[in-house]
C-alpha cells in the first residue's frame, strides 16, 4: 500500500481537518465529531435542513455538497464504515432551523440503521425529521424481501434537486414528496479496472487481471455481475446503456440528465472519452440529454472504473434545480 | 440471576473474545461482507469496557445502558445499532426488575425483539438475528450450552442472506458463516463461560 497518510487510525479525522481548513469560507465542523456543516453567511436561514452522510473514502461524497443551494450538514464515518447515530444526530440539531430536517440515506443495512436511531433521538427532542433512502444502484436485483439496491453516484442529483427546492423555501412535506417523485427516476451503472485499497486493510478489496474489467461492481468493492476482458470505451458505454435502457425504456422524446462519475483513480481524460461514447449512444436511442456532468463526484477510494448515471427529467423543475446556483466545495458548474 | 459484577464480568469476557478474535471475525466478513465486522465491533468493545469501568454502577440496568450508549457512539456500521439496540433494549427490561431477580432469558428476549425491529430481518435471512433467535428459544428450556451455540452459529452457513451486505450475493454467500452470527456465538459463549448467571 503506497498512500500519503500518517496512522491510519486518523485518516478520517486529519481529511475532515484538512476539508474545513481549507474552505473555511463554505464549510465548518461541529466540535468532537466529523460532521461537517455549512459556515456561509446564510447558513441558519429559515429553510428545512438537509442532511446525508455515510461511511469515508467516496470523497467529495458527502461533504463536499454541504453549502448554499445543496446539503446543510454531511455526516462522515470510517472508511466505508457507516457513521454513528450521535453525530447524525449533532448534525440534525445544527441543521434544523425551525422548518424541520429531510435526511438522505444511501441503502445500506449500516447507514439506514444508524440514521433511523438518530431520527429516533431527534424525534423524542421534537424535530421533525422525514427521509428517502437512495437505492440507484440497477447492478443488484430489485426486491423488498431483501435489502435492495444500493444507493450510489446519482444520490448527488437527489443532493442536488432537494437542495434547490430547499432553497428556495420548500417545506418538510414538499422535500419528501419530491425526493420519493424523483429517486425512481435515477439509476446507476459501474465498471470497474481495478479495485480500491482501504487503508486499514491494506491491500486491494478485489484484483482484476491487467486486461480484465468488471461490470456492476458497487462503489465499496461489492462484486458485480460479470467480468470480460478489456474493452474499448465505446463498448463498455454500449454495455452499461444497454443495462440502463432495460430500466427506462429509451424513446424519442425522452429527456435525460447524464452523469460520468470517476471512481478515483481514473484520469478526466478517459471519463471525457466515455462521456463521448455515452452521448453519441443516446443519439441513436433518440432521447435528449438536457444536463451532463463529468468528474469524481462519487469516488471509492483508488478504485479505476466510472459510473454512468441516468435521470430522467419527467418535469422541467428538476432540470431548473439541477441547474439552480450553489456554493459548494465540489458541485462546480 | 445477573448482578452489577457478573454483567460486567459477562462483557469483559466479550469484549476479550472480540479483540483475540479481531482478525478472524474481519476473515469471516470479507468473502460476504467488507472486511470490517471485526475491526467495528473491537472499537466499540474497547470503549465500552472504558466507559464501565469509569461509570459508578447502581444497577444491572445501567451496566447495559453505559454499554449500549458506547457502542452506538463508537461502532457505527451495521453492528453498532444492532448492539447498540440490544443493549439498549436489555437496559430497559432489567430497568424495573427486583435488584436480586434479574433473569438471563427475559432480557435476551427483548433484545431479540428490538433486533428483528431494527434491521426487518427476519429468521432464516443469514444474520445474526439467526443466532439471538435459537438462543432466545434454548435458555426459555434451561441454562444454554456451548453446543447449542455452536450449532446457532453453525445454522447460517447453508443460508443464503437476504439482509445486509452479504445479500448483494445472493446464492454466492451460500457456504459462508455470517460474520454477525460469529461475534454474536461470541457474546453467549462468554455469558457461559462467566459461569453464575445461569
Ligand atoms: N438488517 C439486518 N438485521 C440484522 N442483522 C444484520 C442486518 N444487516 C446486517 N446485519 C448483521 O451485521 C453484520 C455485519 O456487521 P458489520 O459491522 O460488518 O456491518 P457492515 O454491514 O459492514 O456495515 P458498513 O457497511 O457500514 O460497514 C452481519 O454479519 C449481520 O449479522
Ligand atoms: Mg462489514
Amino acid at each position: 500500500m503506497k498512500k500519503i497518510i500518517n496512522n491510519v487510525d486518523d485518516v478520517v479525522a486529519e481529511m475532515v481537518d484538512g476539508m474545513v481548513r481549507s474552505y473555511p469560507q463554505i464549510v465548518k465542523k461541529l466540535p468532537d465529531t466529523e460532521a461537517i456543516v455549512r459556515n456561509d453567511a446564510d447558513r441558519d436561514k429559515s429553510i428545512v435542513g438537509l442532511v446525508s452522510g455515510g461511511g469515508s473514502g467516496h470523497e467529495p461524497t458527502h461533504a463536499g455538497y454541504v453549502g448554499q443551494g445543496m446539503l446543510s450538514a454531511a455526516v462522515a464515518g470510517q472508511v466505508f464504515t457507516s457513521p454513528t447515530p450521535d453525530q447524525i444526530y449533532a448534525a440534525i440539531k445544527d441543521a434544523n432551523h425551525g422548518k424541520g430536517v429531510f435526511l438522505i440515506i444511501k441503502n445500506y443495512s449500516g447507514d439506514v440503521m444508524n440514521f433511523d436511531m438518530a431520527k429516533d433521538i431527534a424525534d423524542m427532542d421534537d424535530i421533525p425529521v422525514k427521509s428517502i433512502v437512495v437505492d440507484d444502484d440497477i447492478a443488484v436485483e430489485n426486491s423488498t424481501y431483501t435489502q435492495g439496491r444500493r444507493g450510489v453516484a446519482g444520490t448527488i442529483f437527489v443532493h442536488k434537486i432537494l437542495g434547490a427546492a430547499a432553497d428556495q423555501g420548500a417545506d418538510l412535506d414538499q422535500i419528501d414528496s419530491l425526493a420519493h417523485q424523483i429517486v425512481p427516476n435515477i439509476k446507476t451503472i459501474g465498471v470497474a479496472l481495478s479495485g480500491a485499497t482501504v487503508p486499514a486493510v491494506g491491500k486491494p478489496g478485489f484484483t482484476l487481471a491487467d486486461d480484465e474489467i468488471e461490470y456492476g461492481v458497487g462503489i465499496h468493492g461489492e462484486p458485480g455481475y460479470r467480468k470480460e476482458k478489456l474493452q474499448s470505451s465505446k463498448d463498455m458505454a454500449h454495455e452499461l446503456l444497454e443495462k440502463l435502457g432495460s430500466e427506462f425504456h429509451f424513446e424519442a422524446g425522452q429527456h435525460y440528465a447524464v452523469l460520468v462519475n470517476g471512481m478515483g483513480a481514473t484520469p478526466l481524460m478517459e471519463q471525457y472519452i466515455f462521456m463521448n461514447d455515452v452521448l453519441n449512444e443516446l443519439d441513436k436511442d433518440g432521447v435528449s440529454v438536457d444536463y451532463t456532468k463529468v468528474g469524481n463526484f462519487m469516488t471509492s477510494l483508488d478504485m479505476a472504473g466510472v459510473s454512468l448515471t441516468l435521470m430522467k427529467l419527467d418535469d422541467a423543475h428538476w432540470l431548473q434545480n439541477l441547474q439552480y446556483p450553489v456554493k459548494t466545495i465540489a458541485w462546480g458548474a | 440471576m445477573l448482578t452489577v459484577a457478573n454483567t460486567t464480568k459477562w462483557l469483559q469476557l466479550f469484549t476479550d473474545q472480540v479483540n483475540t478474535n479481531q482478525d478472524a471475525l474481519n476473515q469471516y466478513d470479507t468473502p460476504i461482507g467488507d472486511g470490517d465486522h471485526g475491526s467495528n465491533l473491537a472499537r466499540g468493545t474497547t470503549a465500552m469496557m472504558d466507559s464501565l469501568n469509569k461509570a459508578d454502577l447502581k444497577s444491572v440496568s445501567d451496566v447495559w445502558k453505559t454499554a449500549a450508549m458506547a457502542i452506538i457512539s463508537k461502532v457505527g456500521g451495521a453492528a453498532g445499532p444492532l448492539y447498540g439496540t440490544a443493549f439498549l433494549e436489555m437496559a430497559k427490561a432489567s430497568k424495573d426488575r427486583p435488584a436480586d431477580d434479574i433473569a438471563v432469558q427475559p432480557l435476551i428476549d427483548a433484545s431479540l425483539k428490538g433486533l428483528l425491529k431494527r434491521g426487518g430481518a427476519v429468521p432464516g435471512d443469514k444474520t445474526m438475528v439467526d443466532v439471538w433467535t435459537d438462543v432466545d428459544a434454548d435458555l426459555e428450556k434451561g441454562p444454554l450450552t456451548s453446543d447449542q451455540v455452536k450449532t446457532a452459529v453453525e445454522s447460517t452457513k447453508p443460508m443464503e442472506a437476504k439482509k445486509g451486505r452479504a445479500s448483494y450475493l445472493g446464492k454466492d454467500s451460500v457456504g459462508h458463516l455470517d460474520p454477525g452470527s460469529v461475534s454474536s456465538g461470541f457474546f453467549f459463549e462468554s455469558l457461559i463461560q462467566e459461569g453464575e448467571i445461569q
